[in-house]
């Protein structure tokens, strides 16, 4: 039984029926498809944003580096700073203060940057396209894969004693002049904050969604089925390294990739492929890159862009040998 | 009555600032709003994300981005 089997009927009735599209003409099916597509993403949007912001509400980051900061966890403590990255919202603006904050709050480095990876790499806007376009399975294997390559990457690179390379103000930064144990005083009520964190997400979001679902109706209405095997050939070794590399200094809203994404894999990429590049564009770009350099020698920032790039070349070819 | 918002300079802050900026003047208040994009001076008050509003020193939103109206109603929250 499919949940939005009522969506459906509408997209049809509004096609077909209101506007009196073919069914079988490019117009009609881009259309119904952009319907559909498009209120089935929003109203995933709009509940996978109250979710992650209850969780947030209840676990606010100042607690969750406390906790990080006092706890030893034997290796643990990668694993919660990445699960945790995921239930974040990630704005590349809070990126600066999120890294100061967390490394000279007593967080190791290693700890740290695996935050800074799955935050934008595995988060509710994501979940939520990826839910709405591509299934259930997929979104798992997605999310499972993001967790595992920023828990790996934030340990190796926590291995590797990178922490005279961040830049010398933030060595210089002392510590203990920081106030760690900062007190919100919250005074809208629960449910407020994260209604009012969900819309916040979902008011940034939503134009992407309507323009990227709108080029994935396009593609999938106009561009012919086996338009990428003619003109591109079929998958070969370097596919993968090449889309993500492509994709790594690419800035763009997982909203707006994620459907033109899911048009692509429909017309004969195929699927690993494309969530390498998806992984590399919203996990990595050069404005972030750009933003880190403030806190970060070029050591470092190349260290930490090189081992996350090439888990994301590595989890490509995974995801095409099982999906 | 000194209003600033601080920032890493990204455009979810300069928005909240422009929005301040209207909210001020369609409020007839009497205050300054000052943008401080200093990431030392944001750690040093101990949060982790931006952008950050405070009237007379006090924080009244940490992260987000509140509209016009929004940001009226907590500067009119903190008379």
């Amino acid at each position: 039984m499919d949940l939005f089997y009522p969506v459906q009927v509408f997209a049809d009735w509004f096609t077909y029926q209101l506007f009196g599209l073919d069914a079988v003409s490019r117009l009609g099916s881009s259309v119904n498809f952009f319907v559909y597509d498009t209120i089935k993403i929003l109203v995933l949007l709009l509940l996978i944003t109250h979710l992650m912001g209850a969780v947030n509400t209840l676990f606010p980051i100042e607690k969750v580096r406390e906790y990080l900061a006092k706890n030893k966890l034997f290796g643990l403590e990668y694993v919660i700073a990445s699960l945790l990255g995921t239930v974040t919202p990630f704005c590349s603006c809070s990126s600066v203060p999120l890294f100061i904050g967390f490394v000279k709050g007593g967080i190791p480095l290693g700890v740290t940057l695996a935050f800074l990876i799955s935050s934008p790499l595995v988060d509710g806007v994501v979940i939520a396209m990826l839910l709405g376009l591509f299934g259930a399975k997929v979104t798992a294997v997605y999310v499972l894969t993001g967790i595992a390559i920023s828990v790996i990457a934030g340990y190796i690179l926590g291995k590797l004693n990178l922490e005279r390379y961040l830049a010398d103000w933030v060595t210089a930064l002392e510590g203990d002049k920081l106030n760690l144990g900062t007190e919100h005083t919250e005074n809208s009520s629960f449910i407020r904050s994260v209604s009012s964190e969900a819309f916040t997400i979902f008011k940034r979001v939503y134009l992407y969604v309507l323009v990227g679902v709108g080029l994935g109706a396009f593609i999938h209405g106009y561009v012919p089925t086996d338009f990428f095997e003619t003109h591109v050939g079929a998958d070969n070794v370097w596919s993968v390294p090449i889309a993500v590399l492509v994709g790594v200094p690419l800035y763009a809203s997982a909203a707006g990739v994620i459907p033109i994404a899911q048009a692509l894999v429909a017309k004969g990429i195929s699927l690993g492929t494309i969530l390498a590049f998806m992984m590399a564009t919203v996990g990595l770009s050069v404005p972030e890159g750009l933003m880190l350099k403030k806190v970060m020698k070029w050591q470092l920032l190349v260290t930490f862009f090189g081992v996350v790039t090439f888990a994301i070349i590595l989890s490509g070819y995974i995801f095409n040998s099982i999906l | 009555m000194t209003i600033q918002v601080l920032g890493s300079g990204c455009m979810t802050c300069k928005t909240l600032f422009e929005n301040t900026k209207q909210a001020v003047a369609e409020l007839s208040l009497d205050a300054e709003v000052e943008y401080i994009t200093d990431i030392q001076k944001i750690i040093e008050m101990g949060y982790l994300k931006t952008p950050i509003l405070t009237v007379n020193g006090n924080a009244v939103l940490v992260g987000g981005l509140p509209s016009v109206e929004e940001v009226k109603e907590l500067l009119e929250g903190t008379e």
